[in-house]
């Protein structure tokens, strides 16, 4: 960093950085799910995220065309989201958010300790077919890999959008996550769209999933990212998907871009912690984060 | 006692909060079909409580009924879930309104209709006659709920309500908070669904001066027990409901016969 400014490099730690930010915003919008809609963290998020990834790989490996296994998996993780309403959620209804956390503390537990019974505790790699080459745009240099990611993250989150502002069970789950009480004294349903947004988070859960995997490799330590979405949580707000995915882009922009220029002055491998130390100072600030729930209300 | 079967017919009901307090003590009610029926009683005296036990949400407070019968047209309305209830035809607009606030008022009313799977058709037509009886509320439609004043939320509240079809819309509390020509308004636009409609109407209220103007009988409840009973032209006429507000702690000298 002496003398003159490398721009060109700042760009490609700065893209690098928001691009695998991405990766981490995947993993928080199935959080921002559930949360917005039962006012539960779901700490399972992350065991969901490996169940996902390891079914579908397991299927591969069995010699299943990808098409098939890719459908048999978002079956599966359907089925995992409606059994949890039933089995976890239901009896617990009513009871302190704590409880529920504490339920899912557990869930993880029993969701990784399955996924190992069925599937096996070895590491597989994963193949998506994605060539990871990089491509290069004006003398900066971008993953190909990165930039699918970023497509694929882009798609769900117009899907959800469109979803929630133009289907009926959009305005339903809308009507949930902004009163409950209200929601359940007009006759909606809660059970089934509890049911319906755990289904949904298994699906983002299976797209984080094969992502990841085909980045780490699928094995246990997958599941530890649900880690890596709770700073984005803190930065974004827990009940917003449009704070999900800025979240993802500082915290992933900030652990690149703080690694490369002052990673040195802390002797390197600051990027594991950056993003938690970011986070704390946010919370100290803004505590609901910077597209939480402010309460709309006229005084 | 008459031959006909009551709408809805609460007898004896005891209630609890978390296992252990006791906010219910033994209330009776009876509203016939197609009348108004104003629940009076001071803070605390178990009006909330009753109207939520009717429709089977004290559950959702971690409250619950623990002794005592609510039939609802011939349903016990405590073993019912409540978006069965409201497809029955019992829906209740909440104490403090609670409309959605981050949606438009259109979307707020819209998803009274979701409950009953209303069909496209159907939940214009509602929308129509709801902004027929509420036209504030057709010109506020693309307006965020949270933004709008309580006059008009109580609107909204009542109109989502209306949209589920019910023949006994329940209501807490419709004048906290509102101006004087508010409430007017609010309570003759129900007097006129009750009129034109022959909805059935349970509504409970501290400002016994308006309830009982517009209802057709009345019960008031104190310390979570039914004390009174009778005619609202009769309660109107009677010096011990005052005391009742007053809280001097006057006894009912005994049951008025409805």
């Amino acid at each position: 960093m002496d003398g003159g400014f490398d721009w060109s490099f700042f760009v490609e730690v700065l893209t690098g950085g928001l691009l695998s930010g991405v990766m981490y915003s995947l993993v928080a919008i199935g959080f921002v799910l559930i949360y917005k809609t039962s006012g539960v963290l779901n700490f399972a998020q992350g065991s969901m995220v490996l169940f996902a990834a390891l079914t579908f790989v397991s299927l591969l490996e069995k010699g299943m065309p990808f098409a098939v296994a890719l459908a048999l998996t978002l079956i599966a993780m359907i089925l995992l989201g409606l059994a949890i309403e039933r089995a976890v959620l239901r009896p617990l209804v009513n009871k302190a958010p704590i409880t529920l956390f504490m339920a899912t503390l557990g869930l993880a537990y029993v969701i990784e300790g399955s996924a190992q019974l069925i599937w096996g505790t070895q590491v597989h790699g994963l193949d998506l077919g994605i060539e990871d080459v990089p491509l290069e745009f004006s003398g900066v240099l971008v993953s190909t890999f990165d930039l699918f990611a970023a497509g694929v993250a882009a798609v769900m989150v117009i899907a959800l959008t469109l979803f929630f502002r133009y289907t009926r069970v959009g305005l339903a789950f809308r009507a949930v996550a902004d009163d409950q009480f209200a929601a359940l004294a007009v006759g909606l349903r809660l059970p089934h769209i509890w049911a319906t947004v755990w289904a949904a988070a298994g699906i983002v859960a299976l797209v984080a999933g094969l992502l990841w995997g085909a980045r780490l490799g699928v094995q246990f330590s997958l599941s530890l990212i649900v880690l890596k979405a709770l700073p984005v949580l803190v930065l974004g707000g827990f009940d917003s998907i449009a704070g999900a995915i800025v979240g993802g882009l500082i915290i992933g922009a900030t652990e690149k871009l703080g690694e490369v220029y002052i990673g040195d002055y802390f002797g390197g491998g600051i990027e594991s912690w950056l993003a938690y130390a970011v986070a704390l100072v946010f919370l100290l600030i803004k505590p609901s984060g910077l597209f939480g729930q402010k309460l709309v209300e006229r005084v | 006692m008459s031959i006909t079967r009551p709408l809805l017919q609460v007898d004896g009901v005891e209630a609890v909060y978390n296992r252990s307090i006791v906010a219910l003590h033994g209330v009776d009610l009876r509203l016939e079909a197609g009348k108004i029926l104003a629940l009076l009683g001071a803070n605390g005296a178990g009006k909330s409580t009753t109207l939520k036990a009717v429709s089977n949400l004290l559950p959702a407070e971690r409250g619950q009924v623990t002794s005592g019968r609510i039939v609802f047209d011939g349903l016990d309305a405590v073993q019912t879930r409540t978006s069965d209830l409201v497809r029955s035809g019992l829906v209740q607009v909440l104490e403090g309104r609670h409309c959605f606030r981050s949606l438009s008022i259109e979307e707020n009313l819209i998803c009274g209709g979701l409950g009953r799977s209303s069909s496209r058709g159907e939940v214009n037509a509602d929308l129509e006659r709801i902004y027929g009886y509420f036209p504030r509320l057709r010109e506020k439609r693309k307006t965020h709920a949270g933004l709008t004043s309580g006059g008009e939320q109580q609107m909204t509240a009542i109109g989502r309500a209306l949209m589920s079809r019910p023949r006994l819309l329940v209501l807490d509390e419709p004048s906290m908070g509102l101006a004087p020509l508010v409430v007017e308004n609010i309570f003759s636009t129900l007097k006129r669904l009750n009129r034109e409609e022959g909805l059935s109407i349970l509504v409970a209220e501290q400002n016994s001066t308006v309830a009982l103007r517009y209802a057709d009988e009345a019960t008031v409840l104190e310390n979570g027990r039914a004390v009174l009973s009778g005619s609202a032209v009769e309660l109107r006429e009677r010096d011990d409901i005052k005391a009742f507000y007053l809280g001097q702690g006057a006894r009912a000298p005994g049951r008025a016969a409805a």
